[in-house]
């Protein structure tokens, strides 16, 4: 093969494996080898266990060796750690679960299981999700592989270095308010939100169940349509499913952008964006112009309340979900205490850290009697509104164009000491979350480029609901004409 | 709105999170900190305006009355931190 496989696209290593050029043992192989070699400079793996891997990928090529083709077969992954593994420890970041290994699997590795892909680890994350920089995570943060002194965004911090760094050739993420997009964007990945209901939550451990949805993070548009392909579908296990038929998301990738309109929300093109994002992205959309589409100015005037509301909305979901924590039927339990409540206040105290603290608090009081009219049903009130927006908005264009994040990664420490800093660092994303639209970032470009190390710019895509395919075919059509994607940090290949 | 130290108790104690005085007092900051900002939604008119608890408009679906799931009490068990006799075990509750 002229293309190292450690940097192959799905489509490659595919082609790979059925030409028997290369086996799902060797590729396994492989990715553990980089693995053991690159993970201590960025901490994106935080369990490992090479003869489980090996197995599974053993099985793989017996099942290809019986007659089985399929596009994936024998393809290693690896799992954000919300996502219960069989058999493999699930932390979901925290000390809550650190000692969890999952007696099932989430329905999104049990499909791509079945597709016959190789489980090479489990990836970290914020807190159970809750954090835009990795800091939060009880496993130690992520490291930006682009520099090593910048966070990678989160939560699916782990998710996005892996792939940086060339560890996976694709992975899994969550996105509950911007936590594929961000870091997909900071660590220079494409990355994909589905429509809220497309793939199903059963087994990943719930933050925000109104919002969370899982989806692909990879390399290209390409890769993520091929793994949405075996990730989406309907479950009857998850009650908020959605009945929608299957769909090959890599159909339309080819098709021209002629005619394409993309909007534009004034207010995301404001103050508050860094100037060395608005350059990529202005540029970015300067590519859609040449490609033939169109870009027209929109409003989304309820956009500014989204932060807001998500942060009364997710803490207050997030307060029910995260009650189940109690130590009694599994994870952490305190080791003294003088009765039931003692043992659950103890439990939680110690094995939540600092930010799930916080949100779970602030949950618990806003659904308080007396306050849950003021500042649930509002927030609700409000998400309404900021949906409604977006229904106006398509009525006139096709797709919404916005950056990913306002700045390039940050430092360590940069945010971390004032909560509502943090918080703003998600504010292109999140209104997606409340609509449940599709949304997904792609790299544009490089921002602080008289540094050392030139820090990824992501363009973020917005689409109506089940507008995935399209989205994937404006995100392919772009990386077709630009090598943005193809870039990769120093050092790792 | 700001909270009080003995407010963040009452919420501690609803959430069944002890907190020591020393961190009562730097939550309590960090907490006003966040109700500070979502308190802009005050300032909205949504008279008239239906809540929105889901994103998707669906309806819950029936299934058939049938068993569905097998017994895997076992396994389940494995993963807890005490139990006896098929039971979670948990501090005495009734004297």
């Amino acid at each position: 093969m002229s293309v190292r496989l450690e940097n192959a696209s799905l489509k490659a290593l595919s082609t790979a494996l059925a030409a028997r050029e290369v086996s799902a043992v060797e590729l396994a192989t492989l990715f553990l080898d980089r693995i053991e070699r690159l993970n201590p400079s960025f901490n994106a793996f935080i369990t490992l266990d090479r003869d489980k891997t090996l197995d599974q990928a053993a099985r793989m090529d017996a099942r290809r060796a019986a007659g089985e083709t399929g596009p994936l077969l024998g393809i290693p992954l690896a799992h954000k750690d919300i996502f219960c593994t069989e058999g493999w420890l699930t932390t979901c970041g925290s000390k809550m679960l650190s000692n969890f290994v999952s007696p099932y699997d989430a329905t999104v590795v049990a499909r791509l299981k079945a597709a016959g892909m190789v489980t090479l680890g489990k990836l970290n994350m914020d807190e159970f999700a809750m954090g835009s920089s990795n800091e939060t995570s009880h496993f130690g943060p992520v490291r930006n592989p682009w520099d090593t002194n910048r966070v990678p965004g989160g939560s699916s911090g782990g998710s996005a270095a892996a792939v940086a760094a060339r560890l996976a050739p694709v992975v899994t993420g969550t996105d509950t308010g911007g936590s594929i997009r961000q870091p997909a964007s900071l660590c220079g990945l494409t990355g994909l939100k589905p429509t809220y209901g497309l793939c199903s939550r059963y087994g990943m451990i719930a933050f925000a169940s109104s919002l969370d949805q899982a989806g692909p993070m990879a390399k290209s548009a390409e890769d993520c349509a091929w793994l949405l392909s075996a990730m989406a579908g309907f479950d009857e296990r998850d009650s908020t499913s959605l009945a929608h038929p299957a769909e090959d998301y890599a159909r339309d990738l080819d098709q021209p952008l002629a005619g394409l309109r993309i909007g534009l929300p004034r207010e995301f093109f404001g103050p508050g964006m860094d100037d060395d994002v608005r350059v990529a992205v202005e540029a970015a959309l300067a590519q859609y112009r040449a490609l033939g589409a169109t870009t027209v100015n929109i409003s989304l005037p309820n956009s500014g309340l989204s932060v807001p509301a998500y942060y009364v909305i997710a803490p207050a979901e997030a307060s029910s979900n995260l009650s189940r924590f109690d130590g009694v039927r599994y994870g952490h339990r305190a080791a003294e205490y003088a009765d039931l409540v003692d043992m659950y206040s103890k439990t939680r105290a110690e094995g939540f850290g600092a930010e799930v603290k916080r949100r779970i608090l602030i949950g618990t009081y806003v659904l308080s009697h007396g306050y849950y009219d003021a500042y649930y049903l509002k927030a609700q009130k409000i998400r309404r509104l900021i949906a409604s927006d977006f229904t106006e908005a398509f009525k006139v264009c096709d797709l919404i164009a916005s950056p990913a994040s306002p700045s390039v990664a940050f430092r360590f420490g940069e945010k971390s000491a004032d909560p509502v800093q943090m918080y703003l660092s998600d504010i292109y994303t999140i209104s997606t979350n409340l609509a449940g639209l599709p949304g997904m970032s792609l790299p544009c470009g490089f921002g602080q480029a008289n540094l050392p190390n030139p820090m990824p710019v992501g363009l973020q895509l917005i689409g109506p609901w089940f507008g995935e395919a399209k989205m994937l075919n404006a995100a392919h059509q772009y990386q077709l004409a630009t090598d943005w994607h193809t870039r990769a940090p120093e050092g790792v290949l | 709105m700001s909270l009080s130290l003995e407010e963040v108790g009452r919420i501690a104690r609803l959430a069944r999170i002890e907190l020591s005085p020393a961190q009562a007092e730097s939550t309590r900051d960090q907490l006003n900190g966040i109700l500070g900002f979502i308190e802009q939604l005050q300032a909205v008119n949504t008279d008239g305006i239906q809540p929105m608890s889901h994103a998707v408009d669906v309806v819950q679906r029936l299934r058939p009355d049938t068993v569905t799931e097998s017994d895997r009490r076992e396994d389940f068990h494995q993963v807890a931190p005490e139990t006896e006799a098929g039971l979670y075990l948990v501090p005495r509750v009734i004297e």
